[in-house]
């Protein structure tokens, strides 16, 4: 446990990428299996403990600390974790904390009623800093500037395999890896994944400037389909099992039992997944009762049915065809789902259109009449290729105009909004920093705001005064009528009107729009 | 308790006297030289003498018109008021002023702290009345480490990184030379660096009577030199310009402050040093108990918590909200009191 509170400390308080990656690779290669595996779990998100939360390590200091200077504690260090970590008043005891692989046994053998004394004990135990890594390994919220990737990053360096390499079989490996130590350490070859497990990176597009784009690309080269208003999913079938990906890569078909379990045939499938019955796609906030749950309930299974709008296919069966052009894969996939009738899959049609201005009335039209968030622009002759490479796909957002935003300070409301964090502030990516481009509070019901006020208070980095500074990892989508340049805000840009269109729990920020994308938007308003 | 005979503003009323004010005053008796409790050009100042001497150093010969020294633990008499000076053991000649009237006992603290600290003539307690206590890590979080232990840390670093230089930002009155008598009490004997701004300090510390072993300048050191050497340089220069001169360096600051990481990731500190010269929660509540003191009032930080516990006690106990005036009034009062004055 020492040897993991002092990496803990060092990637917090390394601002550089490079010292941090050192530090992995150091720890790594120093500790044996199977610890080394449990802090990669816990790096990476991939270990929880079913009844060691928040709330129980919060009863354990409750039961010693008194709730009024625990809130005000609280109030000021703004992390629930190491504000445990520093009020705990009881220290004392020589005997070391137990290994990760021990604290991973402990957490999981005791019993609920049993936990807070073991915690207690642990807390005592622990040194400052042990106590600080403790309480981040249980609850496992970090908030330290690592990411997956970066641990990922630091296995490849580790070892000299290919990042790619890592992150193809990663998503079918078990905790606490010890295949894939062994692989990168040369003792075994790679870890034979199960096809079903293993996620393909994703295709992505580019938002259109009507004014530049347009006229220099031939519309006969392109295709266009609707742009589907639900999540992005990655749905693996293959000999009876059938995996389904977000698409950072996380397992969710867990909670669609209704698709996974009646899609046949085998494929690589890229498609928008939906709720609705008969292909009829409910709103976004419909979908949304079915995210973020670990399974469904009945309810939901009848009220908001799932299905996939297919619109891509990477693998026909077991032959990878990501290297074919969109129009051969488009024929392989009609081909696929004329021999493999499915019930919760449907094709994303292709729209006929003769220029682009008729497209721009298409656009119009299915906002207008059907809500359509806008179309996608596809390029005939474009092979499949992950990440988001320019000039193949494009998105074409329908008015108002819309931007994915990262949250980054939020203040208190006024009124009967005077407890709730309800002010919002947000930015996108310049280079590798965020710069706001706005604020607004409204455009969100009262449920989400509850939500978001507690999101706001779990997150919280820095309080200064009524504004909290917030880990930047939650998107919006903000809609806004116009933006202008702006001399007075650091991004340079002014939005008018912005308001929340939609809390994006579903998408990572890094996934968020930058300031170069947003100069679409001056140009074109 | 009779109604006190000290105002709310730290007024003394029977001797016409004000205890640190924050703007000149006929007569002031300062605790110790920190800008937030010394100022210049009141008329007269009585003071222990290392304070004196501080304060004409920082402020010139003439900073007051007239200066009364009074040592440690001799009672002054002025008029019907009877002023002992007691040890504070927060900076070089930090007092507490102990004040009788009338069968009535008030202690005002100063800021003040309870570990050892070779640098600091070591605080006393004094029973009183009425307590003013300072508050500045008035909240359980703030549970301080062994300073030792932390001295450990930086030695550790510094032994890890041999290329690079640390800089260790602190204070230049009390913290830098705190810090550095922790370094040779560790046993590291090697020359230590200062910036421009620590160097009258020290040296008066030295003058003084305290010994802080080879001190430099670092103005006029090669980089290539002060690779895996240690430097003492305020906070606000470690991410200034000033900084390039020093080879990749490591960033500690040493502060109470620094026990939050959170705050030290924020601020950019690659090594924070929990060391503060301020009494921690569990000294806080330590020292109010030990004077027996009924009634307390709790100035200077986070005074909420504070008051909410000694009522929690039974005891009378209010915030007095005293207006600091910061030196400069740059910036926020939060990363103000990241200086720890």
């Amino acid at each position: 446990m020492r040897r993991f509170a002092q990496l803990m400390e060092l990637l917090a308080l390394t601002p550089s990428r490079n010292r941090k990656l050192e530090a992995l690779t150091q720890y790594f290669r120093e500790t044996p299996d199977p610890d080394r595996g449990f802090a990669l779990a816990i790096l990476t998100g991939a270990l929880s403990f079913k009844n060691v939360k928040p709330a129980i390590l919060r009863d354990v200091v409750l039961a010693e600390v008194d709730p009024h200077l625990f809130a005000l504690s609280y109030d000021y260090v703004g992390d629930l974790g190491e504000t445990i970590a520093l009020i705990w008043p009881h220290h004392g005891g020589t005997e070391p904390l137990p290994s990760l692989s021990d604290l991973v046994e402990l957490f999981n053998m005791t019993s609920k009623s049993e936990l807070p004394r073991l915690i207690g004990s642990l807390l005592t135990r622990a040194s400052i800093n042990e106590r600080w890594a403790l309480v981040k390994f249980a609850t496992g919220a970090l908030r330290i500037g690592v990411n997956a990737r970066l641990a990922k990053t630091a296995l490849a360096e580790m070892s000299g395999k290919d990042l790619q390499e890592i992150e193809e079989v990663w998503n079918g490996l078990t905790v606490p890896y010890a295949d894939l130590f062994a692989w990168l350490s040369g003792k075994a070859d790679r870890p034979d994944i199960d096809h079903t497990a293993r996620f393909h990176p994703l295709m992505l597009s580019n938002p259109i400037d009507e004014s530049k784009d347009l006229e220099k690309l031939d519309p006969a080269d392109f295709v266009a389909e609707w742009k589907w208003d639900g999540i992005r999913v990655q749905l693996i079938a293959s000999q009876g099992r059938v995996s389904l990906f977000s698409r950072t890569g996380d397992d969710i078909a867990a909670a669609f039992p209704d698709v996974t379990e009646s899609v046949f045939g085998d494929a690589v499938l890229d498609g928008e997944l939906l709720v609705g019955a008969d292909f009829e796609p409910l709103p976004f906030n419909d979908l949304q009762q079915r995210l973020n749950r670990k399974v469904a309930t009945a309810r939901h299974l009848a009220d908001y049915p799932g299905f996939v709008r297919v619109y891509d296919m990477l693998f026909d069966g077991n032959e990878d065809i990501r290297a074919l052009a969109w129009s051969e894969r488009r024929q392989r996939l009609e081909a696929w789902f004329a021999t493999h009738p499915q019930t919760r899959l449907d094709l994303s049609p292709v729209l006929a259109y003769r220029d682009w201005d008729d497209l721009a009335e298409i656009r119009r039209r299915g906002a207008a009449e059907q809500g359509h968030e806008g179309v996608m622009v596809k390029l005939r002759s474009a092979p499949y290729v992950p990440g988001r490479p320019k000039g193949l796909w494009y998105k074409w957002k329908r008015d108002p105009n819309v931007v994915d935003a990262i949250l980054m300070y939020a203040q208190r409301g006024h009124g009967k909004r005077s407890s709730f964090y309800s002010d919002y502030t947000f930015g996108v990516w310049k280079g590798n920093e965020i710069v706001p481009i706005g604020k607004a509070y409204f455009g969100f019901t009262d449920e989400e705001l509850k939500h978001l006020d507690k999101w706001v208070r779990n997150n919280t980095v820095a309080s200064f005064g009524p504004v909290r500074e917030v880990t930047k990892e939650l998107v919006f989508e903000v809609a806004f009528d116009s933006a202008q340049q702006s001399g007075r805000h650091k991004s340079g840009i002014a939005l008018r009107f912005p308001r929340i269109n939609r809390i994006r729990w579903d998408k990572p920020a890094s996934e968020a729009a930058t300031l170069e994308e947003m100069q679409v938007f001056l140009t074109a308003t | 308790m009779a109604s006190p005979f000290l105002d709310r503003d730290l007024y003394v009323r029977p001797i016409d006297a004000y205890i640190d004010p924050p703007v000149p005053r006929a007569r002031a008796i300062i605790t110790h030289g920190h800008a937030d409790h010394a100022r210049s050009g009141h008329g007269a100042v009585l003071a222990t003498p290392d304070t004196i001497a501080i304060m004409k150093a920082r402020y010139g010969e003439d900073s007051a018109r007239q200066f009364q020294p009074l040592e440690f633990d001799t009672p002054l008499q002025v008029d019907d008021v009877t002023i002992t000076l007691k040890p504070a053991g927060h900076i070089l000649g930090s007092a507490q002023v102990l004040m009788e009237h009338r069968g009535q006992r008030i202690v005002v603290t100063g800021d003040y702290k309870r570990l050892p600290d070779r640098t600091a003539q070591p605080f006393e307690l004094a029973e009183c009345d009425l307590l003013v206590t300072e508050a500045t890590f008035g909240l359980p979080v703030f549970q301080h480490p062994d300073p030792l232990d932390e001295i450990a840390r930086l030695l550790r670093s510094a032994a890890a990184f041999a290329d690079r230089a640390h800089v260790v930002g602190c204070y230049a009155l009390g913290k830098a030379q705190r810090v550095i008598a922790l370094l040779r009490d560790a046993g590291y004997d090697a020359p230590i660096y200062l910036h421009g701004a620590m160097i009258r300090l020290c040296e008066l510390y030295i003058a003084r009577g305290i010994p802080l072993g080879e001190l430099r300048p670092t103005l006029g050191t090669g980089k290539p030199e002060l690779a895996g050497q240690i430097v003492i340089a305020p906070p606000s220069a470690i991410k200034d310009r000033w900084s390039r001169r020093l080879p990749d360096p490591v960033l500690a600051v040493a502060s109470g402050w620094m026990s939050v990481k959170q705050r030290a990731r924020q601020s950019g500190v690659e090594l924070p040093l929990v060391i503060s010269d301020h009494a921690d929660w569990n000294e806080l509540r330590q020292t109010i108990a030990e004077t027996k003191a009924g009634k307390v009032w709790v100035t200077h930080g986070r005074e909420d918590a504070l008051v909410y516990h000694c009522r929690q006690q039974g005891l009378e106990a209010e915030p007095l909200n005293i207006q600091a005036f910061e030196e400069g009034e740059e910036g926020e009062p939060e990363a103000q009191g990241e200086l720890e004055e």
